[in-house]
Formats: C-alpha cells, structure tokens, sequence
C-alpha cells in the first residue's frame, strides 16, 4: 500500500473526508517520520500535542456528519517566520527566544516567543482543516541561501546530507522532499522559495506580490515579501495556494482580485502558449548539468505545443546590486522593532540604559549575516548616500520592471534555470556574502519585479564520482497574478518528466 | 568611496548595535566588499528613470472607522522579558 505520506494533498485529503483515512493516523504517520528524520533538521518545533488535537477536532467535526475542507487531515509544516498562536516563532533568531527574569533559560525554539495571533495564512489553513504539525528551520530573518544562518543549526538536503538545502526557506523544502508533510508555506523575498524548491526536487511557488497576505509574517523587506507553498507536486502546490490566497483587510497591500483557479489550470492544455527564453540566464556561471536538464525541459514544452522564442532581459545583471540595496534598507527598519522591551531577548545589568540595552540586545541576538544586512541598509539610507545608493536601486528595479513588461508583450511565460548551481556543500559560501548572493542571481529581478514565479523539478543531474545526481528545477515566471498559466505549464512539465521520487536519505 | 572605520561606527550607532572590536572589523571589510560590487548600479544612466518603491498596489484602501476589540493588555504584555504592573519596563532614562 502507499504511504499515506506519499499521496498527493487531493487525494489525502478525499480520503479523510470519505472517512477511509483518519486525520489522527496521518498525524501520527508524520509525527513518525519526523521523529526519523531528526538529523535533517527540518524543524525547530514539532507541535506534536497541538498537531494531535486539531487532527481529534478534524475527525470528530466529520463524526458529527459535517463537511471536512479542502485540506483535511493533510500534515503542513509552517516556516517559522510566520506567526502561529500555539507554537513558538523564532524566525531562527535568538532575538526571539524568550529568557525567564534575570536572563535565566535557554535561548532555543522551545523558549521561542509566542505569538498573539495567527498569520492569516496559517489561519487559512486551520479553516480549511489542515494539521500544522510543525515550524520549519530557515536563514535566520530569511536571510541567506543556504539555511546556515539559521541559529539553530542548518536543515541538511535528503539528496545529500554533506549538502545545504538551499534557503532562506530551508525547512519547508526539506520537510516535504523528506515526506515529513505534505505541503508547507514558505515565504520568497528573493527566491527563498524557488531556489530551496529547486536544490531539494519540490514545487515551490512565489506568488505574484500582492497575491497572498503578509499579515502575520514577519517582515524583512515589505515590498518584496510574500508567504507561498511548497509541494511534491504541481497540483497540490496549487491548492495550497487557492487556500491561502485572496484579499485581507490586515494587509493593505493585498489585492482586491478573484483568486484564480489554480487546481483547475493544472489541466489545461498548453498549446499555443508563447515562452520566452532569455539569453541572460544562460551564459557564464551557469552549471553545464542544470542548463541541459533546463533546456530539455524547454524542449519537452515545445513538444506539448508551446512556442519558444527567444528574449532579452538586459538589466538581468543588476539584479543582485538593486536587491541587495533595496532588501536590506527595508530591513535595516523593519528589524528595528526588536528592541528588548515588548518581546524576546532582553540583555540588562543593573547599571543598563535604554540605549546599552538596545545595543547589547541586538547585539547579542542577531546573527553576523542579520547584523551585516542592518548595517548595510542603514548605510544605504542614511544622510549623504541616500541618493547614490537607495534612490539610485529604486530607478534600476524600474529598469528591472520593465525588462519584464517589454517581454510580456510577445510572450506568455518565460523559462529559466530557478538555481545556477544544484545544492552546494555546507562552508562553501558561508564565508563569502558575496558568493552567497549570487546564488540568488536568477531568482532575484521577478521579486523586484512583483511578477508570479515557480520551480518545478526537471531532470535531475547525471552523478558524477564526486557527487550523486542532485535536483535541478525549471523556473517558469509570468506576469502578475498568471498563476494559472504557471500552474498549466509546471504540470504539463511534470507529466512528462514524472513525479521525483522521494530522497534516498528518507 | 570607501567605508571606513568612523563610518562602521556611526552606522552601528544609528542601527543601536553594540559591535565587538573584531565584528567592526569584519563589518567593514564586508561592507567594503558589498558595496564596491554594488557601485556597478552607478554604470547605468537613470537620469529619466523614476524610482519603483512599491509594485501592485493600487493605493491604500479605505475602511469604516469603526471601534473593534483590540489586543487585551494582559495578551500584549505577556511575551515582555519584563514588565510592570501597567506597561512595558524599560530602564529609566529621565535624570533625577
């Protein structure tokens, strides 16, 4: 029989609904799993008793003859950004941990602040009787991409365990490659969706800004920031994201617009579709393996009936410079808040002022990669450089935007590589932020851009003698709120390469 | 324009972060590193470009202006490292 674990969410879900199935057993199943995969480390916090009792309100609500939602008794794991009111969130920081009077007890998940409201997406979630069963591990503040900013230890990649698994999203993507869940959110500043998705074989989709509320997510940079699904397949990534998605008075930057259909366009065909093929994301830097993998899955689109052209996006390099201004100004101010007075850490002596408490606090919570990215956008905001260096990037992500509106013009989609290089070795770039950054170099100007993105897993590389065959994923990109048209292209990709399987290491 | 060690300072005082001595230092070959890669933004003529500061969103919505139940106080304080009975405590920073 299959693995309960192994199902696709619909069809996890009709089972619990048609009672064939328990939310408990499913529960049970992936608390198992977790506790066999610990080594991954996926998750900071495995809200077991939690978890245990809502899949209990799930059967009972069925019991008493009621109709079960769209996610029913389907194991979710949360990325730890978002808030959750009955487990901690840390945002894999030890600024979020909470230490007892007189700055006794630990700084770990477990003493993790409590937050006093769910983000809307997780309150999505439970309303549609899915079971969080836990909070997964990331770059500390989405930070990184690689996870080994987080404070709590990097998650490591099912397909390799000597190998990162991407980030800032890290956990998410490793707790549904290893079948710890379902489906999980993540959220995509970046990339921290897409390219974790790509290293560790998943879906993960960004939606287009305004998509989805950020209410409830911690913020890092607000006008990029959004919350989206991972999946080990399209169309379960496509439910997630009609759950979660739709307008929300808590955010004001949410869009007034009909969420699409996103299950239904997994089968549609795709015949006709235009898909532009920009030369940018092909030339030096890009691993030989991945781009082979990348343009027979373009070829595969081809066969199904999709025109592929070629295009240009020629301020593709300036992506990483425009982001990396842009990205750590807005946190330099949102990540002001933590201050040591309403929440988390708090380093005081006796003889402490407000402003040596604040500057031990932070100090002493925040990570080098956190404290590097507040310096620097601080710099680039303060008086004297404001001009040269922020208003300077906020005309390039003009520039960047256009790129893609010119594009979107004479094609429907655009096909790229989501990742130049497959999963890379932990220490490889942890002592370079710059090397670090360009992992991000095609993920980046869509999130400038606000534009719909998602990696779907295509032919993973050949193993070599000095590494196994590893995930490649295809990024497909179309314009804001397209998402259908992703979703129909990433499916038709999937029927034709198949389903990867789950990682050896699992 | 190269960031010295004044500037670390000055930044890591506005951002109220209390540096160790060797963090100054690795801040500011970082930030040195970071921002001579950046400088290639300074290659592009964007005299005519505007700034994009926000995309998708349309404008600010109105809504009624309309009590509703807020955070009850006890809620809001009870993540606090340390409160008082009425707030938040913070060290005292008025002199005496």
């Amino acid at each position: 029989m299959t693995d309960v674990l192994d199902l696709s969410i619909a069809d996890l879900a009709s089972q619990v609904q048609k009672g064939a199935l328990t939310a408990r057993s499913v529960t049970e199943a992936a608390l198992a799993r977790i506790d066999q995969t610990r080594d991954l480390n996926a998750l900071l916090y495995v809200a077991r008793d939690a978890a245990l009792a809502a899949a209990d309100a799930v059967d009972a609500k069925r019991a008493r003859g009621e109709a079960l939602g769209k996610l029913a008794g389907v194991p979710i794991a949360i990325k730890d950004a978002l808030c959750t009111t009955d487990a901690p969130t840390t945002c894999a920081s030890k600024i979020l941990t909470r230490v007892g009077e007189g700055n006794t007890g630990g700084t770990d998940p477990e003493h993790g602040f409590r937050p006093p409201y769910d983000a809307t997406v997780v309150a999505r979630l439970r309303a549609a009787d899915a079971i969080l069963i836990g909070k997964a591990n990331m770059d500390e503040f989405a930070m990184g991409s690689s996870g080994e900013n987080s404070a709590f230890g990097p998650s490591r990649n099912p397909w390799d365990k000597t190998r990162t698994a991407g980030g800032s999203s890290s956990g998410s993507a490793v707790a549904v490659a290893a079948g710890l869940a379902l489906g999980s959110l993540g959220s995509d500043t970046g990339g921290s969706i897409r390219q974790p998705a790509a290293l560790c074989g998943v879906v993960g989709v960004k939606p287009s800004y305004g998509r989805v509320s950020r209410y409830g997510l911690v913020a890092f940079a607000s006008s990029l920031d959004q919350v989206g699904p991972f999946a080990r397949d399209v169309k379960s990534a496509a439910r997630l994201l009609e759950v979660i998605s739709g307008r929300d008075p808590l955010d004001s930057t949410s869009a007034e617009l009909p969420v699409g259909e996103y299950e239904a366009a997994c089968s549609r065909d795709v015949k006709g579709l235009r898909i532009g093929i920009p030369e940018e994301y092909f030339g030096e830097g890009l691993d030989p393996a991945i781009a082979e993998s990348v343009r027979s899955a373009i070829a595969q689109l081809e066969q199904a009936g999709c025109t592929v052209k070629p295009v240009s996006l020629p301020h593709t390099s300036y992506g990483i410079a425009t982001y990396y201004i842009l990205a750590t100004a807005e946190a330099s101010s949102n990540l002001a808040r933590f201050d040591g007075v309403r929440f988390g850490l708090r380093i005081e002596t006796a003889k402490s002022d407000l402003t040596s408490l604040y500057g031990k606090t932070r100090n002493a919570g925040f990570g080098a990669e956190v404290k590097r990215r507040i310096l620097l956008g601080t710099y680039v905001l303060s008086a004297g450089y404001y001009d040269a260096y922020y208003k300077k990037a906020q005309r390039v992500r003009t520039l960047i935007k256009r790129d893609f509106d010119q594009v979107f013009e004479s094609v429907d989609a655009i096909a790229v590589p989501t990742s130049p290089t497959p999963a890379f070795r932990f220490g490889e770039k942890v002592d370079n932020p710059l090397a670090m950054y360009l992992a991000d170099v095609f993920t980046l100007p869509a999130s400038l851009a606000g534009i719909a993105g998602l990696s779907v897993p295509c032919a993973p590389t050949p193993a070599t003698a000095s590494q196994p065959s590893l995930p490649v994923g295809l990024q497909l990109l179309g314009p804001a709120f397209a998402e259908e048209r992703l979703f129909s292209l990433a499916a038709e990709v999937e029927r034709r390469m198949g389903k990867v399987p789950r990682p050896p290491a699992s | 324009m190269a960031i010295t060690r004044d500037n670390v300072l000055h930044v890591a005082k506005l951002a109220r972060l209390e540096l160790t001595e060797t963090e100054i230092d690795t801040m500011q070959r970082d930030l040195n590193g970071i921002l001579e890669y950046v400088n290639q933004l300074s290659q592009l003529d964007t005299s005519n470009v505007p700034p994009t500061t926000q995309v998708a969103v349309v404008a600010a919505p109105f809504r009624a202006d309309v009590p509703h139940v807020s955070v009850p106080h006890d809620l809001a304080l009870s993540q606090a490292p340390r409160s008082s009975s009425d707030g938040f405590a913070v060290p005292a920073f008025v002199d005496e």
